[in-house]
């Protein structure tokens, strides 16, 4: 009796919350598009002072990762009036351009002295330039973001596993700086019994529907020596793409899977990684800088247990996967004016201050490059380094066709055990090849 | 074309019906109620389609509106018939449909049989059996996606307890063996009733004036299923099969939310790759045609359905 | 086992009953296990839900429904305690767990689309519908059939090859996300199941009535009025019902042709994630409250259920 009164109250509190707050009238409201994650769900809180101070009201369109592009894509396409708003991947910067889905910013800089110079460059190219390396700017950086991992400090500082680490492999226990040293720990922590709990090594990213495995294996790809392109002739893919070592460099990332990841794992991504590292199944993850701040407040693994370090290099290279977005104005929009007070305001450096403090990550140099920011979280000296070598799939009109390629290949090699590597590659050359050439650029 | 046909439709009305008393003439209503039906079936049905049909011999992508658009003749079908992986989602096509009728025939046809004894209570329970038919295949095959977890999943918690099997130790939806299985499990446990449901209807139509002079010939219980009730139960049985035949052809909601035709591609039917094509690579053009070509064989099965349809409604 | 006994002149003997009955209950209670399991995972708190063995007895908790109406964001607990007491029970169990609540969530917009638009392509579809299937039931079309059976063969067209040129044609009209372009095209779908099902109740009501209506002066159109459509109501319902189920569960167009402002429920439902990855106890209680009307609507049709399932072909 008493719990079903409270589920009453509680039901019907859930739903005045929901109703009240967006009954509020306000002079306009703006919806804002983004994926569905801790970061978005921190800019819904540092958003209230935007409404505070324009009186502008925010309303919030978030959808999974793993929708994520699709949605928002189709709604793009569609012409739709959703979204005033998006904070829209990096990928899709080429074809929002010459599309027209997107307000080009570059007037609107001028004009409020918002000047590129005083972001990160590797954000400015990846977030906001179309064509790459020209000024010309789509989107205000809005969320800088890599490929880093997370380790358990907790496991690897027992001394009896370090004992029995060093005696194996001859070196300490110690966060990796090679993708062989990861294997290595990768497979010492695999099916290890650790506080009464049977552990795995290393989370990697196998997702297939979405984006998944290609931001995971090329990590790997781009340290053992994979390149999108013939460096001296634009989309000469043959050698670049299925070169010997960027086969070996996908061996190794299945090798990796077979050996060194929990059971279940064959379609995961962001969520899946944050959840098997949360519940102490594995001693390692591969994932985005975005949910290292929500990880280290995390009650259970959080703060002394967990432990941070860039993308390890590989025999030929050291790179990372570019993750994160701008944040652009859609030119379907009725609103487009509040729209850009909206960067406007985001633009300031106190409220990129207050972004990276609640969890975003500002692209801000007088944020991240500020004396104290290094020591302001732990892994945020991680994460500089990480934008300092950081690399990024194809941003062509066509990237959600070039990436199909990629996550059907890939997948079906390192998932679902069919063909070779030589063979996997040599049928995303003949994939991209097809594509670049239906889009008349071969 | 269509709307001449409702005309001729009015205009032929016989003289007795078509009486003219007050207001308007019999004529004119029947214009006027059927016409609005096939007007909107036009607009939001046929012209699409035969804008479809336009569009499938050409090279436009809907998300390059303002590039030129090229007549390519018959190349997309070619290319479609030539794709390898166009098919390998037939044959998953194939399977899924072939393994979904066999299972919920077979059990349908059981159930049907077992509630036609009419034991006490048999109303109820009917109805209980009848509410996975009626809930919507997306939001409760995306449930699934939590019971087959294997580490904290009801379903694999279930299997071993029944086998002893190690719940943890088998993926339904990660392993390129088990994935298929998976989707024809819930799409049995789904549209069984359906299937279930039509068959009561066939086994109830049957006269009992047939089994008392089976009686009366002394013929077997089994020789009287085998000579009686299954064939007289089967344009019902081809009715439910043919349904669920062109449902699960088109199957799209249920396999998407589940796997989302993975891994790799073993679950990766039609309707799949499809959505792939239109909406991710945004090739529409080829997947025009795709949907042209699968719209035909859809069609073929339609027309066998009605066809059952209309056989049935004479018995 | 005795095969013929339901029908011979012997009724079933009451041992076959007992094994037939005991087989019945069996599977249906079984068949409704993934049910009750959606129903107890919407009163579980996220760990319980993703316990391991999975829990059946447990500690009820109202998180799910609060999850699936607000989102939250983790923050560290200076930040919380700067902010003042908590408002409801909903924000003491997201400060419970370090979050604060940024905001309502989406779901009830998306539960209020979906009323709209089954609602309003229900009425349109059986209004059409109705006016349709007497004009075929009545008059003498020449092609009937042939036209019967393109209205019903358009419901068997996939519906992602439909979306194609329907996402084109709308973008053109600007009716992409829009509730009236998705009663549309519900209407258009439904329409189809209308005519077939209501000609075969209108079949089944005697022309004489009219005739001795019009005989008493009434035009056809009266007639219609006052006689065929109060003893269709019945028909008219279960059509109705029939027609709202399927734009009530409809996945494929919404989640092609939606992407917000007219979305429904069912693409929404499987988006709800928390912190990590989906929020089962969250999902769950949308499951929940999404399959509460489907549940009273199949206990109200299930006289009619056959013949809304075969197109009115099969009427018992």
């Amino acid at each position: 009796m008493k719990s079903s009164l409270k589920l009453t109250l509680g039901l019907a509190s859930a739903i005045t919350a929901s109703t009240a707050a967006s009954s509020v009238a306000h002079a306009e409201d703006l919806t804002l598009c983004w994926a569905a994650w801790d970061p978005a769900n921190a800019l819904v809180e540092l958003s209230k002072d935007f409404t505070k101070q324009t009186n502008i009201g925010m309303k919030f369109e978030f959808v999974p990762w793993t929708n994520y592009a699709d949605r928002f894509l189709n709604e793009l396409n569609s012409h739709g009036k959703l979204c005033d708003l998006i904070i829209g991947d990096s990928q899709w910067i080429g074809g929002a351009a010459e599309n027209g889905h997107y307000v080009k910013l570059n007037d609107f800089f001028d004009k409020e002295k918002i000047s590129m110079d005083d972001f990160v460059p590797a954000t400015v190219l990846g977030y906001s330039e179309w064509p790459k390396n020209t000024p010309n700017y789509w989107a205000l950086p809005a969320m800088a973001d890599a490929v880093g991992w997370t380790y358990r400090k907790d496991w690897f500082s027992k001394p009896e596993l370090q004992t029995e680490f060093k005696a194996k492999y001859g070196r300490d226990l110690a966060p990796p700086k090679t993708y062989d040293e990861l294997k290595d720990i990768a497979k010492f922590f695999q099916g290890r019994d650790i506080d009464g709990k049977k552990v795995y090594g290393a989370y990697i990213f196998t997702e297939r529907g979405s984006e998944g495995i290609t931001m995971g294996v090329t990590n790997v790809l781009y340290d053992y020596g994979f390149q999108y392109e013939n460096p001296k002739k634009p989309y000469d893919m043959k050698g670049f793409v299925n070169s010997a070592d960027a086969v070996k460099g996908l061996e190794f990332y299945k090798d990796l899977y077979k050996c060194c990841t929990a059971p279940g794992m064959t379609d995961a991504y962001m969520s899946e990684g944050l959840d098997a590292f949360k519940s102490g199944q594995v001693a390692m993850q591969m994932n985005w800088f975005a949910f290292f701040p929500g990880l280290y407040k995390d009650p259970n693994v959080g703060g002394d247990k967990i432990g941070f370090f860039p993308n390890p290099a590989g025999p030929d290279a050291h790179f990372t996967q570019l993750g994160g977005q701008g944040i652009s104005v859609v030119s379907y929009s009725d609103h487009k004016d509040a729209a850009l007070k909206y960067i406007k305001w985001f633009a300031q450096p106190a409220v990129q201050q207050k972004w990276w403090e609640i969890g975003g990550y500002s692209a801000l140099k007088a944020v991240v490059e500020a004396p104290s920011f290094p020591k302001s979280a732990p892994f945020a000296p991680d994460f500089l380094a990480s934008m300092q070598m950081v690399k990024d799939f194809w941003a062509e009109p066509s990237y959600a066709t070039l990436l199909q390629a990629m996550q059907k290949r890939v997948h079906d090699f390192v998932v679902a055990d069919q063909g070779t590597a030589q063979e996997a590659l040599d049928s995303l050359v003949k994939d991209w090849t097809a594509t670049f050439q239906d889009d008349g650029k071969i | 074309m269509l709307n001449r046909t409702a005309e001729n439709a009015a205009r032929a009305t016989p003289e007795p019906l078509a009486r003219k008393v007050r207001g308007i003439s019999d004529k004119g209503l029947a214009w006027l109620f059927i016409s609005p039906t096939i007007l909107l079936l036009l607009a939001i049905n046929i012209f699409p389609l035969f804008w479809a049909i336009y569009l499938s011999f050409t090279n436009y992508r809907a998300n390059r509106s303002n590039e030129v658009v090229k007549n390519l003749g018959f190349a997309n079908y070619q290319r479609i018939l030539g794709d390898q992986d166009v098919w390998i989602a037939m044959q998953t096509t194939a399977h899924f449909v072939f393994w979904t009728i066999l299972l919920q025939t077979v059990i349908g046809f059981t159930l049907a049989w077992l509630i036609d004894r009419k034991f006490r209570g048999h109303a109820f329970w009917t109805t209980i059996i009848l509410v996975p038919m009626m809930l919507s295949p997306a939001v409760v095959g995306n449930f699934w996606r939590f019971l087959y977890q294997p580490q904290t999943g009801l379903f694999n918690y279930i299997v071993a307890f029944f086998t002893g099997v190690p719940p943890s130790s088998f993926e339904m939806l990660g392993s390129v063996q088990l994935a298929p299985w998976a989707i024809v499990i819930v799409d049995t446990w789904m549209w069984t009733p359906y299937v279930m449901l039509i068959c009561l209807a066939g086994l109830r139509s049957i006269p009992e004036y047939i089994y008392e002079a089976a009686e009366v010939d002394r013929a077997s219980n089994w020789r009287q299923f085998w000579s009686i009730t299954l064939p007289m139960a089967l344009p019902f049985i081809m009715l439910a099969v043919l349904f669920r035949g062109i449902e699960n052809f088109k199957m799209f909601d249920m396999v998407n939310l589940l796997t989302g035709g993975g891994p790799g591609s073993t679950t990766e039917v039609a309707s799949i790759t499809l959505k792939r094509q239109a909406f991710e690579s945004w090739r529409t053009g080829y997947s025009s045609a795709f949907a042209i070509i699968l719209f035909v064989a859809v069609f073929g099965l339609a027309n066998i359905y009605v066809k059952a349809l209309n056989k049935v409604k004479q018995r | 086992m005795s095969l013929t006994t339901a029908h011979s002149v012997v009724a079933p003997s009451a041992n076959s009953k007992r094994i037939a009955g005991t087989i019945i209950v069996a599977y249906a209670l079984i068949s409704i296990v993934p049910l009750l399991w959606i129903f107890a995972t919407s009163f579980k708190t996220p760990p319980d839900s993703i316990a391991y063995p999975p829990k059946i007895v447990f500690q009820p908790s109202i998180e799910g429904y609060c999850n699936l109406f607000t989102t939250r964001t983790r923050q560290a607990p200076e930040y919380i305690n700067s902010l003042g007491p908590a408002t409801g029970i909903c924000d003491e169990t997201a400060r419970e767990r370090n979050m604060v609540i940024a905001g309502p969530s989406n779901f009830l917009p998306r539960f209020v689309n979906s009323l709209i638009i089954a609602f309003g392509s229900t009425f349109c579809a059986v209004f059409l519908g109705t006016l349709s299937a007497y004009g075929f039931s009545r008059f003498k079309v020449p092609l009937a059939d042939d036209l019967l059976f393109f209205i019903l063969s358009t419901r068997f067209m996939p519906p992602i090859a439909v979306a194609i040129p329907i996402y084109l044609m709308y973008r053109e009209l600007g009716l992409s996300d829009t509730a009236l372009g998705m009663i549309l095209l519900y209407t258009a779908v439904n329409v189809s199941l209308a005519v077939w099902l209501l000609k075969g109740f209108i079949d089944e009501i005697p022309r004489e009535y009219e005739e001795a209506a019009m005989i008493d002066g009434y035009t056809r159109l009266q007639a219609f009025w006052r006689t065929v459509l109060p003893q269709a109501t019945t028909g008219i319902a279960a059509t109705a019902i029939f027609c709202l189920i399927f734009a009530w569960n409809e996945y494929a167009f919404a989640s092609l042709l939606t992407s917000g402002t007219a979305q429904t429920a069912p693409p929404f439902i499987p988006t709800i994630i928390g912190e990590g990855g989906q929020d089962w106890p969250a999902v769950a209680a949308g499951t929940t409250i999404f399959l509460v009307p489907i549940l009273v609507f199949t206990i109200l049709l299930r006289k009619q259920l056959l013949r809304g399932i075969t197109f009115g072909a099969v009427r018992k």
